[in-house]
């Protein structure tokens, strides 16, 4: 608990909260007017997006500025360890909704519109659609999105599977070499990471296109589509997030920063890599082999 | 404040009891014509007699402190702040309640979901904002909608008070005829958005889902008119697309299926 | 051995001037303040919409509204009344009392805490323009069920986006109250000796982190399936509209226990201030919380009786909602034997406690009856659950809201409010509610859909009585305003550090000076001391 010393830090005039907010702000005006079709909205989507960004980069400059000053203390260490860990919690739920729609899917809906149920819907849905088998994968008893065909497992995916879980080893070595002090290792291995990410990424990007022109797989086949492109794409976004934010503490590490100690950043990085990690075994696992 | 509350609950069970005096508006749930109807109501009042009963302890003890604990009666604060063997009883005596509400519910329930041995269907389709019967087996479908005078009585601002309606909002052009004493299905869906279709002497209500198919029955027992109304909200006119059953005898439901049978074969022509 | 905190800039006792102060203020005083004030005027537009509804339905016919517009207004009152004056309200309290009461000097994440507010006012300025958009509002329910919702005109990706925000300033929030709790407590405040009011809070942060993320998925969704061609909820592509309304109350059923644990926990701390008796039963209290929290994530298809579920989900959703009941009476139980033997006055906090608890009781009574589900297929989406949810979210969230206002008060402005218009607010709010929504059970149960802007004529007679409690109980919050604004402008006797006899037993906020200073606000005090004292 609080060290009976100890001075927690309280910081004064933030400014970067309105400024996130507002560019938060003109990114869902933007969004909003380009998928109503006015025009403008991509412009202001984009400024939106850069005054994010630039909230970012300032109020994370501020905070680090401040770390590399030695204002916080072990116990300001740990209300940004708790943090990090609970804004985890809140995106490992965000996955789940889109993994429960996928289960609710798979286990009742498509099952009931193939008439497979004793009481409820299950009953008597197939009256309306006679000719639907239903089986996984599946664009829907009106074949949504015309024919397509589902993504292999042991292709790409496996491939992108070793790949990830590998970096997450990589990760873990950097954080050792950190811990005994080994600068040399701890950047090798963020550097390794990092590539992983990237190669991670540029693969996935590979597989879309492949999709989208060859296999007749798109956002709009169906279900099955749908649940594909949305659960990768958010990984895959979530991907490219925790790769940028390694990318800030590979930076940060080849100035000198952080030390055996004093290194959250770095641990913060590392827990949101390892959580991508996992999200992807789920998707391996119900999204490409099952 | 606690003759207040204690008139409030008198009024609630006493306006429950007198409903049956009540010509213009109703306190309470329908006893309808069918065995799911008057299970519900059972059930209903058997809930309420439960929580009216908890409320004379709750609320008895909760006055009986007010009056006899205020400052000026009881000036010296008792010290105590936990009691393991009450709070273990009020703990265990809740479950055996909840156990006393299940059972019954639980019976209840299996017995209105049960869909087997109809004897007719009848397939309920909603639209914004209008219903669709069809009666498979003898080839009749047809449209129901708001009832001509209702729906100029209703409009913003209309020359005609919804006073002057005979049974406004709750009348349509086409009812729904069924036979009485026939074990009815209905297989409920939508074209468009959820609805739900309800009657409320008939107890239950079910959603009507596009694409997916949800399913009740009746075995009516008098005949007679029942109405009710669109349940779900399903937009702008969601107020607007009642339902009207009309329970007749056999013999009268069937020269009513052979004059509609003509109908449509003069309309088709 | 206070903690000493120490500051950025510079170390001024009084708040900086201009408006900038509010924009950039990172106080969990001043956040406090905001969120309470964002609150208070959510509440009068969400309140004013809810007097169109009722003022329409105060006769059958159409007399002011078309339907269409009424739909708008149904929705974006339960939207507005949820997220921006309810649950705002209780982020507020939580900013102005948990470091007080567990002894830290302020939030843990003092900028991350002006994000969560300063959120907000962009989600209702989204939100609140739809109104003027091609096609209006949303109008769909605040529960935005498609295919309905996917019917709104050009409202609908602002309306998304503004939930997207309200969820991002919420799980912002709670992570910023679960760290202060874990992390800033002084020295010697336990986690068993925290306060109920932090407890609760605590509870309601976890719940808002599990769900709020889903409905941010799931309105997600909506969004992709109406500009992006997905099917997740259109059957013909083997979807399923039910699915959203399985993701909406994963989220929506939590959400009611988000409203409504703060509420339990305020009443926590009036009924045994002024029963003179510390609260009876504190760890049980701590554990039904807890309790109440885990169940509320396994309930949620009880709004969903009649979508045609199989019936052993239906059995397993009502036997698990009954469960609810077992830690709910806990709580209930143990306010009554807080009170039992007591040394009661009735203060205006301690009346709208009591109000709570009446109010509630009958919310948790109807709650029971709605949880089976053979009665439910009748009162499902009828007047009965109207009733319902307003006797649990405004005669239990409201009016809990009400009883901290005036009990904290004069702790912030060092001002004890006009006692007697505290109490007239209190009888006209409880009378006005009453006769709002208790004759809605007879319409219920006589058949009367909800979300209807016209009805059939034997409904008549209780719509009338219900609009004109809706008037009495809407007007009488203006006297509310003006209390709290004669406080606030430090009208009224100054007031000392306990404020209520016997304060200091109940808490270490009740040992800080009436007003707090604006910062360092354990300067001088013995926090050990204190808590030992308890
Ligand atoms: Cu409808
Ligand atoms: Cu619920």
């Amino acid at each position: 608990m609080v060290s009976a010393s100890g001075s927690y830090y309280l910081p004064h005039k933030a400014k970067w909260p309105i400024i996130g907010s507002l560019g938060l702000f003109t990114f869902m005006i933007g969004f909003s007017m380009k998928v109503l079709g006015f025009g403008g909205g991509g412009f202001l989507l984009i400024l939106g997006l850069l005054i994010v960004l630039g909230m970012m980069v300032g109020w994370f400059g501020e905070v680090i500025h401040e770390s590399v000053a030695r204002l916080y203390n072990e116990q300001v260490d740990r209300s940004f360890r708790w943090g990090m860990i609970w804004f985890i919690a809140s995106e490992v739920m965000f996955f789940a909704g889109f993994f429960g729609a996928l289960f609710y899917i798979r286990m009742y809906a498509v099952p009931w519109l193939g008439g497979e149920g004793t009481t409820g819907v299950g009953q008597f849905t197939h009256l309306l659609w006679p000719d639907y088998a239903p089986e996984w994968p599946t664009n829907g008893p009106a074949h949504v999105g015309g024919k397509f065909e589902p993504m292999e497992a042991w292709g790409i995916p496996a491939l992108n599977t070793l790949i990830l879980l590998s970096s997450g080893a990589t990760v873990t070595w950097a954080h050792w070499g950190l811990l005994q002090n080994n600068r040399d290792q701890f950047i090798k291995g963020l550097i390794f990471t990092i590539a992983l990410g990237v190669t991670f990424v540029l693969l996935q990007a590979y597989e879309y296109y492949h999709a989208y022109t060859e296999m007749g797989l798109t956002l709009g086949a169906g279900v099955y589509g749908s649940t594909f492109f949305m659960l990768t794409g958010f990984h895959g976004m979530h991907v490219t997030i925790g790769a940028i934010f390694l990318t800030v503490v590979l930076l940060r590490a080849m100035r000198g920063h952080f030390d055996p100690e004093h290194h959250f950043a770095f641990e913060g990085a590392a827990w949101y890599w390892h959580f991508v990690d996992v999200v992807w075994l789920g998707l391996f696992i119900f999204v490409y082999w099952l | 404040m606690s003759l207040h509350l204690i008139r409030l609950l008198l009024a609630v069970v006493l306006s429950l009891q007198a409903l049956a005096a009540q010509a213009d508006y109703r306190l309470n749930i329908p006893v309808g014509p069918t065995e799911t109807s008057r299970a519900i109501y059972d059930f209903h009042m058997y809930a309420i007699w439960v929580c009216v009963a908890i409320g004379i302890v709750v609320f008895g003890v909760m006055f009986y402190s007010i009056i006899h604990f205020r400052k000026s009666k009881h000036p010296v604060p008792a010290g105590f702040h936990e009691n393991t063997v009450l709070e273990i009883v009020w703990t265990v005596i809740p479950v055996l309640i909840l156990v006393g509400l299940a059972v019954p519910a639980t019976k209840a329930l299996i017995r209105i979901e049960d869909t087997s041995g109809a004897e007719m269907t009848i397939k309920v389709t909603a639209y914004q904002w209008k219903w669709h019967y069809e009666y498979p087996e003898e080839g009749i479908q047809f449209f129901s909608s708001l009832d001509e005078a209702s729906d100029r009585a209703r409009q913003l601002g209309s020359d005609l008070a919804p006073e002057k309606v005979a049974n406004y909002l709750l009348e349509v052009d086409h009812p729904l005829v069924v036979p009485i004493n026939k074990r009815i299905r209905f297989l409920i869906t939508s074209a468009d958005v959820i609805h739900a279709w309800w009657v409320p002497a008939f107890g239950w209500k079910k959603d009507a889902i596009p694409g997916y198919v949800n399913a009740g029955w009746v075995t009516i027992e008098k005949p007679g008119i029942y109405r009710g109304q669109c349940t779900e909200l399903c937009g702008r006119d969601h107020a607007y697309m009642p339902i009207v059953v009309k329970a007749v005898t056999e013999e009268e439901y069937k020269s009513w299926v052979a004059q509609w049978k003509q109908r449509q074969e003069t309309l088709e022509e | 051995m206070a903690t000493v905190a120490e500051h950025g800039e510079h170390h001024e006792s009084s708040p900086p001037k201009g408006w900038l102060r509010w924009v950039t203020t990172t106080n969990h005083k001043d956040i406090g303040t905001l969120y309470l004030t964002f609150a208070l005027i959510m509440f009068f537009v969400g309140g004013a919409m809810a007097l169109v509804i009722r003022a329409e339905l105060y006769k059958p016919g159409l007399q002011l509204v078309d339907p269409h517009f009424f739909n708008q207004m149904v929705t974006l009152h339960a939207l507005i009344m949820v997220f921006g004056a309810v649950m705002p309200a209780f982020a507020g309290f939580a900013n102005w009392m948990i470091p007080p009461m567990i002894g830290a000097p302020d939030m843990a994440l003092p900028r991350l805490n002006n994000w969560s507010f300063w959120l907000l006012p962009f989600a209702a300025l989204l939100l609140s323009s739809t109104l003027f958009m091609d096609g209006g509002a949303v109008a769909a329910g605040w529960t935005l069920y498609p295919p309905l919702v996917l019917q709104t005109g050009n409202a609908l990706p602002f309306t998304i986006f503004s939930v997207h925000l309200l969820g991002l300033s919420s799980i912002l929030a709670s992570i910023n109250i679960i760290v202060t709790i874990f992390n800033l407590r002084a020295p010697g405040m336990t986690m068993m000796k925290m306060p109920m009011f932090c407890w609760t809070w605590l509870i309601t942060a976890f719940l808002l982190i599990m769900v709020m993320p889903v409905l941010a998925g799931a309105v997600t969704m909506l969004l992709t399936d109406k500009y992006f061609q997905t099917s997740f909820f259109n059957p013909a592509g083997g979807g399923d509209p039910v699915l959203f309304q399985h993701l909406f109350w994963f989220f929506g059923h939590p959400e009611v226990y988000i409203i409504i644990l703060p509420a339990f926990g305020i009443i926590s701390h009036v009924i045994p201030t002024f029963a003179r008796k510390p609260l009876f039963g504190k760890n049980s209290m701590v554990y039904a919380t807890a309790v109440i929290g885990f169940l509320s994530f396994i309930v949620w298809s009880h709004h969903q009786y009649t979508v045609g579920m199989p019936v052993p989900a239906e059995l397993y959703f009502m036997y698990s909602t009954m469960l609810i009941a077992v830690p709910t009476g806990v709580k209930v139980f143990n306010w009554l034997a807080t009170m039992w033997k007591g040394s009661l006055t009735f203060e205006t906090p301690m009346l709208n406690a009591l109000g709570f608890l009446i109010l509630f009781v009958i919310g948790g009574f109807t709650g029971i009856m709605m949880s089976q589900v053979p009665a439910d297929l009748y009162y499902h989406d009828n007047y009965f659950i109207v009733a319902h949810f307003h006797y649990t979210l405004v005669g239990g969230g409201v009016f809990a809201i009400f009883a901290g206002i005036y009990y904290w008060l004069p702790k912030w402005t060092g001002i004890m409010y006009d006692e007697r218009l505290g109490k007239l607010h209190f009888w006209l709010s409880f009378l006005g509610f009453n006769v709002l929504f208790f004759p809605q059970h007879f319409l219920g149960l006589a058949g009367m859909p909800r979300r209807i802007p016209d009805y059939a004529l034997q409904f008549t007679e209780f719509n009338q009585i219900s609009t004109v409690g809706a008037f009495i109980f809407g007007f009488a919050q203006l006297l509310l305003v003006y209390v709290v604004y004669q406080a606030i402008r430090g009208v009224g006797e100054r007031v000392n550090s306990e404020v209520w006899e016997g304060a200091k037993s109940h808490g270490l906020e009740w040992n800080l000076p009436s007003p707090m200073p604006y910062h360092h606000s354990f300067e001088g005090i013995d926090i050990q001391k204190a808590i030992a004292c308890e």
